[in-house]
């Protein structure tokens, strides 16, 4: 990205941005107010009231003033107005925290220091996010070794980047052009050049930019691939290998609610997934055995997001599921066109075994 | 017999306010101590909240009988503890000497059992950092977190009485001088409450440590 | 004007009833002990600020290239580790508390004098081991040791430094218990709670956060040293541990931590207020019960350093709101400073300026703290800049200007010298200008989207780096030459009188410096706190 010139206040760049830069002028305002109210009484108190004798002062009959009255005043005044903060911020935060059914996936890993990107159809990118303007985006992150952190100052969101662990992060771009990304939770040595560029850009620009993309296939595709070469397919079920009874089904269950051995229940998203595959035994679906062996060690997290895509690829096709269907099956290396959210393409396994 | 009233020190006006400057000084100490042990019990209580199945195998090697004996030692100890501060508060100074004796032999059997197990769990291989290996566990990867809060917890536990035990010489040492009687019995009072803490922790370390959930996962 | 005064023989006083090393090393006597924690914690105030200079000397340039990269993030870490837990959290309760509070309730010593030395010497000890740390080449996880960077992946001395930090923590929960129990119990005839100076009330607060929150790092800390040293996984998730648990439980001290380190300098903003506008400070009660309050609400806060750390979103929402109801005694205390002056006689003099200061700048501060309470602003706030700016003007702006001033008031009753009111006037404006130049353009720098902890940074943050770092050396100049002027007074400075302010508090009714039993009667109380009479406030 070339340098920007000195500016004071950050670009609006996404849909939240201008609702974050409201509240914050309502910030400024209530603290300016304040600040300079109580920055006035004082100099006015203190050359009104300086001293010119050496008499006492009169004590001042707090009474007479309503010193109550005054204590109350400015206790729930100040509440009342921080009451509306909190409301309003709370509501951005909501916001924040619900991304919206349809929205595009995208995976991050950030790794000691830089950022993996892989878009649903197969583009990768190092430290860099393209994506199209005016459509909701998803991110689903994860870390390699320490805490990071995904902050986009342009989009006004960020969210702490865990090991061992899957977070979310969602935002509407509304403008085209090239954002500062940065790391910001304190990750080590090269902590500050833990930095990269989001290019938003127009509808046609980005088809144009994904479909040059990676030739390896899509994710879900290349979690299959792993699916197989892994041994995954030779207990679970899939199209070829029929219900053996052994290892839970895992066609159509991606969202859907499991019942576990112990009697608890759990939804099956991103992070049981990825448990599931790490640490087997700390959730036994109800009625298998605990047999699954665990595959830390044989798989990087990039890997595991490949088969968490494949996994939701043949997940229920009633809606259910929470990422778009994949694209249509590709031979060798043909570019796709990207899959659009929303029902409309047929799921990979129609053709399986492509890889 | 009447014991020879401590020194009043220098910046206390009279005896009752420097007693009762003590006294608030143990209990405010004790609660500073809550607070400590309360850090690990969180700790506890998460992760036995997330690794339900490692943790229910692996409190199965502990040893409940043992266990369960220990712990009856110990509320005997707070038994002859308390004891030996009645005695000291009506200065009889000989059944001071001998409570404190016995708390003090109940405190090192606690201690010495406490040695066995640990021992025992060294040599089955269920010390975290170096060969650990539990054996039979069910979610073996997460065990770990078990043994290494069971031994920072009892290990805590046992620090705090091993102190105990060094003050309890000291005041053997002073009873069998005559210096506590009805005038003046503070240290074995407040010492008293300090034993009888360290004895609740216990209480709650025991049942969690060695008594939930032990029937182990499902299998 | 400077009018050195001809040798005098002073009276039998505490500094010289005794001489010698030993006298001092092996004292019980509160006062010294005082003193002696004076001298400790301005040493690590020195050194922590060295590292802030060199802080804002490489932040000057976009590039890194004053040091390399892992050296300046040693630099961050050590300027935290030092500047919290071996200056700000001791500084006014182990000095100005420790001198005072006997005096301010009419009693002879603390309640555990004995317990005090000691916990001098094991804030020594925890201060040498962050020291040692420091010599064998430092820490780099910043002062928060988030994990599992700190666990696993630091190359630095965690262990040393954390069990710094842990030895140190005894330090201040001694304190604390000292502080609670003489309160309760070490009160002169006739000094009711409600007639003690609020200076005892605040410290009275600061000792209930001490005693109930500082176990919790202290355990903390032992889980993250038995971590890295036998690789347990409490907090390493490639050992089956929690991440976010790390900052829970650090947090559920640090919060508090905070609070310890600026009720104290309300406290003395309170005493500073009152005596230079002769009148009892407004609203006493609200005052007082508003130091509680914060003790009390600032444990439940914690959640509030983690909005964006996968934290629930309804905990935040809990943690939000809490944040807010926590504001509110800080502003009761605001108002009611400020009326305080309201037709009082006022007078400009060096306390007085810090404590006015203090108002403006803590004022500024806590507003800001109602941004990064509020869950959709910290969204884009945290981690930047902005949350920099705002713990400084607290903790600098606030506690840091509380402490001057409270050193520049009591200075002539703890050495019974005077300093040159010029030069120390001067000195709190340049301290003034200085700091608001090196911070406020970081609130500017945050919102623009500037991280923490940054080495190196885009091109167009430079103009307000630069701001902020001329502002640092100011502010540098404004911090050193106090050092000057008051050590000079200590030789030369002209021979204080018992009350050169015209307060009406107990400790002023006494000799200046104060002989070493304090009073040589105990006094009895007859009247209300903040009394303000003819005789009290003619100034001789």
């Amino acid at each position: 990205m070339e340098p920007k010139s000195f500016q004071l206040f950050p670009e609006a760049a996404s849909s939240i941005a201008g609702q974050v830069d409201g509240l914050y002028a309502y910030l400024v305002l209530v603290s300016a107010f304040f600040s300079l109210l109580i920055a006035f009484l004082v100099v006015f108190f203190a050359v009104k009231y300086r001293r010119r004798t050496t008499a006492i002062p009169k004590p001042v009959d707090e009474h007479s003033i309503g010193g109550m009255v005054l204590e109350i005043v400015w206790s729930v005044i100040p509440l009342g107005l921080s009451l509306i903060m909190f409301a309003w911020g709370a509501s951005i935060f909501f916001t924040e925290s619900r991304p919206p059914a349809d929205s595009m996936e995208i995976y991050v890993t950030g790794k000691q220091w830089m950022w993996k990107i892989q878009h649903n159809e197969g583009a990768r990118e190092i430290n860099e996010l393209h994506i199209p303007v005016n459509r909701d985006i998803r991110l689903t992150l994860t870390s390699e070794d320490v805490i990071h952190d995904f902050y986009v100052p342009a989009f006004r969101t960020k969210t702490d980047v865990l090991p061992g662990r899957y977070t979310t992060e969602w935002f509407r771009p509304t403008k085209i052009g090239a954002y500062h990304i940065f790391c910001a939770e304190y990750c080590g040595t090269k902590h500050s050049g833990m930095i990269g560029t989001v290019y938003v850009m127009n509808e046609a620009d980005y088809d144009q930019w994904l479909a040059a993309g990676s030739g390896e296939g899509s994710m879900a595709e290349q979690g299959e691939s792993l699916f197989n070469q892994l041994g995954c397919a030779s207990c679970h079920p899939s199209v070829l290998n029929k219900q053996n009874g052994r290892c839970p089904n895992l066609n159509g269950l991606f969202g859907t609610t499991v019942d576990l051995k112990d009697g608890s229940r759990v939804r099956a998203d991103e992070s049981y997934i990825r448990e599931s595959v790490l640490y087997p035994q700390a959730k036994i679906v109800a009625g298998y055995d605990d047999i699954m062996p665990t595959f830390k060690g044989l798989i990087s997290e990039d890997g595991l997001l490949k088969l968490v895509e494949y996994i939701k690829s043949i997940g229920p096709k009633d809606g259910t599921q929470t990422s778009a269907p994949p694209a249509p099956t590709q031979t060798s290396s043909t570019p796709q066109a990207p899959a659009r959210p929303g029902r409309a393409a047929q799921p990979a396994q129609a053709n399986p075994g492509n890889q | 017999m009447a014991s020879h009233a401590s020194a009043l020190q220098h910046h206390f006006e009279n005896a009752e306010q420097q007693k009762d400057a003590s006294t608030i000084g143990m209990w405010v100490f004790l609660v500073t101590e809550v607070m400590f042990f309360g850090g690990l019990f969180l700790a506890y209580f998460v992760y036995r909240q997330a690794y339900p199945a490692a943790f229910a195998s692996a409190s199965n090697k502990t040893n409940l009988i043992i266990g369960a004996a220990n712990t009856t030692v110990l509320i005997c100890s707070s038994l002859t503890m308390a004891l030996a501060v009645h005695f000291a508060s009506i200065g009889k100074k000989n059944l001071i000497v001998l409570f404190l004796i016995l708390t003090l032999l109940l405190g090192g059997t606690f201690l010495g059992v406490k040695a066995y197990e640990y021992n025992d769990k060294w040599v089955h291989h269920e010390v975290p950092g170096h060969n650990f290996d539990c054996e039979g566990c069910t979610d073996a990867a997460h065990t770990p977190l078990f043994f290494a809060l069971y031994f920072g917890m009892t290990g805590l536990h046992a620090t705090h009485m091993i102190i105990g035990v060094v003050i309890i010489l000291v005041l053997i040492s002073n009873a069998a001088k005559g210096a506590y009687g009805p005038e003046w019995h503070t240290p074995v009072e407040l010492f008293g409450l300090y034993w009888h803490f360290v004895d609740i922790v216990w209480i709650f370390l025991f049942p969690l440590l060695y008594l939930i959930d032990r029937s182990g996962a499902a299998r | 004007m400077i009018t050195a005064t001809p040798a005098v023989e002073p009276r039998r006083n505490y500094l010289n009833q005794t001489v010698g090393l030993k006298s001092w090393l092996l004292t019980h006597d509160h006062k010294r002990i005082g003193i002696l924690y004076l001298i400790g914690i301005t040493i690590f105030f020195g050194l922590g600020g060295i590292f802030a200079a060199l802080i804002r000397i490489e932040l000057a340039t976009p590039a890194g290239d004053l040091v390399e990269s892992n050296i300046y993030n040693k630099f961050f870490t050590m300027h935290g580790v030092i500047m919290v837990f071996l200056f700000l959290i001791p500084s006014i309760p182990a000095v100005l508390g420790n001198f005072l509070i006997p005096l301010m309730i009419g009693a002879k010593d603390v309640a555990f004098p004995r317990i005090n030395l000691l916990s001098w010497y094991i804030y020594v000890v925890g201060g040498l081991f962050v020291l040692t740390s420091l010599i064998l080449g430092g820490v780099d996880t910043g002062w928060t040791f988030y994990t599992p960077f700190s666990t696993s992946y630091s190359n630095g001395y965690v262990i040393a430094t954390g069990l710094g930090v842990f030895i140190g923590g005894f330090s201040s929960i001694l304190t604390g218990l000292n502080f609670i129990v003489t309160i309760h119990r070490m009160r002169a005839p006739g000094l009711t709670w409600f007639r003690l100076p609020l200076f005892v009330w605040a410290h009275y607060a600061t000792s209930m956060i001490q005693v109930l929150g500082t176990p919790v790092i202290a355990v903390t800390l032992f889980l993250l040293v038995l971590e890295r040293g036998l690789h347990i996984g409490f907090f390493d998730p490639a050992y089956g541990g929690d991440p976010v648990l790390w900052q829970h439980m650090f947090w559920f001290y640090s919060h508090p931590a905070v609070y310890i380190m600026i009720l104290p300098s309300m406290g003395v903003v309170t005493e500073i207020i009152s005596t230079f506008s002769s009148k009892k400070p407004f609203g006493y009660t609200f005052i007082a019960f508003s130091s509680v309050a914060i003790a009390v609400f600032g444990f439940i806060v914690w959640g509030h350093h983690l909005f964006v750390s996968s934290q629930s979103v309804y905990a935040g929402m809990v943690f939000s709101i809490l944040s807010y109801v926590v504001a509110i005694p800080s502003a009761i205390k605001v108002f009611n400073w400020t009326v305080t002056m309201y037709k009082g006689s006022v007078r400009l003099t060096t306390p007085m300026l810090y404590a006015l200061g203090f108002i403006g700048l803590f004022t500024i501060g806590g507003l800001t703290g109602l941004f990064l309470a509020c869950l959709g602003m910290d969204v884009h706030l945290t981690d930047t800049y902005f949350v920099v700016a705002h713990f400084h003007y607290v903790m600098v702006g606030g506690a840091i200007m509380g402490f001057l001033g409270g050193i520049h008031y009591w200075w002539p009753k703890i050495f019974g010298r005077m300093y040159d009111e010029g030069w120390s006037k001067i000195s709190a404006v340049i301290i003034f200008v200085g700091f608001n130049l090196t911070f406020f353009p970081q609130f500017l720098l945050g919102y623009m989207g500037m991280p923490r902890r940054y080495h190196a940074y885009p091109a167009e943050f430079q103009v307000l780096n630069v701001l902020s770092s001329a502002g640092a050396s100011i502010l540098g100049l404004g911090y050193l030459i106090p050092f000057a002027y008051l050590l000079w007074s200590l030789k030369y400075g002209p021979i204080a009188p018992p009350n050169p302010w015209g307060s009406p508090g107990l400790e002023w009714q006494i000799e200046s410096p104060p002989r070493t039993e304090n009073f040589e009667v105990t006094p009895v109380i007859t009247h209300e706190a903040y009394t303000y009479t003819e005789e009290v406030v003619h100034v001789g």
